[in-house]
């Protein structure tokens, strides 16, 4: 019993101690011992925006994208992007073709090759909700129809309406209003 | 019966389009489907709009029956990367890796080097959450530092009638149906959801996000 309670007791001196040494860190939560986590970890997967990686970048070329460090994507992609959209939409070819964005192949082109979602910290947080362009990524934006609307759509989203709207304008579950959001598997 | 016939009529649908894919779904090569495939990303104002969520998914495609089986990899880690000063590098980093059933989360911190290799930044803000199996209501945590934590299978939140556009970009078809069909209906994905204060990520302004997984080397 009493080396039980002297076990127990020098447990909990050596938890306490590496607690306290893992807590190098003032202000933060410590929480439990941590698991070894040495080790360098290699990048395999990356993305910002939906579907860029899908639409925009040729097939050998997909684990590049993967791989290249977003603030060197543009210089790497962004002329297969350009020969990529022409080629899905090929009204974008014509001198002075734009989208609904005021963006031209090249221009467009330039925003989506580096592949970073933008977030707004001061509002509204949308893909594109008819005002707000780009501030985020809400579980309820329709992003493949906004994306299509700029690839298809033209100046005034009335382009090519078979191709510019999926007609899938929402989730198959309800979202939730609080954390963590997201509906229960099926 | 009715909800039967059109599941596996989805199945049959995801089997016959796998080597496309969706917002990120089975985009490339290297990931194809496994442990390190994100499916999706995104980043919204929290119901507490003090707050910044960060959502990803990996692992897509998945039916009831693959979920209650399907568990993290511990070599990934799953990093949402943060740059607040506009040159699209990180300047904090969100790193979330599972061990024993509890998902491990480290920052927001400042990297010890950016790019595409990481260490796990444990010196700063951590914290770890038990991962919800299959089934359970879902579990989450919180800390001192504001911050809210989930992970574990969600349905998935991405909705495309991919299968038609997949017809379309093949030459099979001109344009999308009216209604279109949700490939994605009935399946899940693995979730990781971080809920993290404004002001511990920039405070105002515009950021620039994005996330990666990467494997222990």
């Amino acid at each position: 019993m009493t080396i039980m309670k002297t076990k127990n007791i020098f447990l909990t001196l050596l938890a306490a101690m590496v607690l306290v040494s893992c807590n190098d860190d003032d202000d933060m939560p410590t929480g439990p011992i941590l698991p070894n986590f040495s080790g360098t970890y290699v990048q395999k997967d990356q993305m910002g925006r939906p579907a860029i990686n899908t639409v925009f970048v040729n097939s050998n070329q997909k684990d590049a994208f993967n791989t290249t460090i977003p603030s060197e994507q543009g210089a790497v992609f962004q002329a297969m992007f350009e020969t990529n959209l022409k080629a899905l939409s090929p009204a974008y070819a014509n001198m002075g073709d734009q989208n609904a964005l005021g963006l031209d192949a090249t221009a467009f082109t330039s925003v989506l090759a580096t592949d970073v979602l933008t977030v707004s910290l001061d509002g509204t947080t949308t893909f594109y909700d008819g005002t707000n362009v780009l501030t985020g990524r809400a579980l309820t934006d329709d992003v493949i129809t906004v994306e299509l609307l700029l690839i298809f759509g033209g100046e005034d989203f009335t382009e090519n309406p078979s191709l510019s709207d999926d007609h899938v304008d929402a989730n198959d579950k309800a979202f939730l209003t609080s954390f963590p959001y997201l509906a229960s598997p099926w | 019966m009715k909800k039967t016939s059109l599941f596996f009529g989805a199945l049959t649908v995801v089997a016959s389009i796998a080597f496309l894919i969706a917002a990120d779904h089975i985009d490339a090569p290297a990931v194809a489907g496994g442990t390190s495939d994100i499916t999706d990303f995104y980043a919204f104002q929290g119901e507490d709009n003090n707050n910044i969520v960060f959502v990803a998914n990996v692992k897509g495609l998945m039916s009831p029956t693959e979920t209650a089986s399907a568990t993290f990899d511990e070599n990934v880690m799953v990093e949402f990367n943060i740059d607040t000063n506009g040159d699209a590098v990180e300047d904090l980093v969100i790193q979330a890796i599972p061990r024993d059933g509890k998902m491990y989360f480290f920052g927001p911190t400042t990297p010890t080097s950016t790019g595409l290799n990481s260490m796990v930044e444990s010196s700063g803000i951590r914290t770890s959450v038990e991962i919800t199996p299959y089934g359970s209501e879902p579990i989450t945590a919180f800390n001192a530092a504001g911050m809210t934590y989930f992970a574990g299978p969600r349905d998935d939140p991405f909705f495309m009638d991919f299968a038609q556009y997949g017809e379309i970009i093949g030459g099979n078809a001109t344009g999308f149906n009216d209604p279109g069909t949700d490939t994605f209906a009935g399946t899940n994905v693995l979730s990781i959801v971080v809920e993290v204060p404004k002001s511990r990520i920039g405070g105002s302004g515009t950021i620039n996000t994005w996330v990666e997984t990467k494997t222990k080397s």
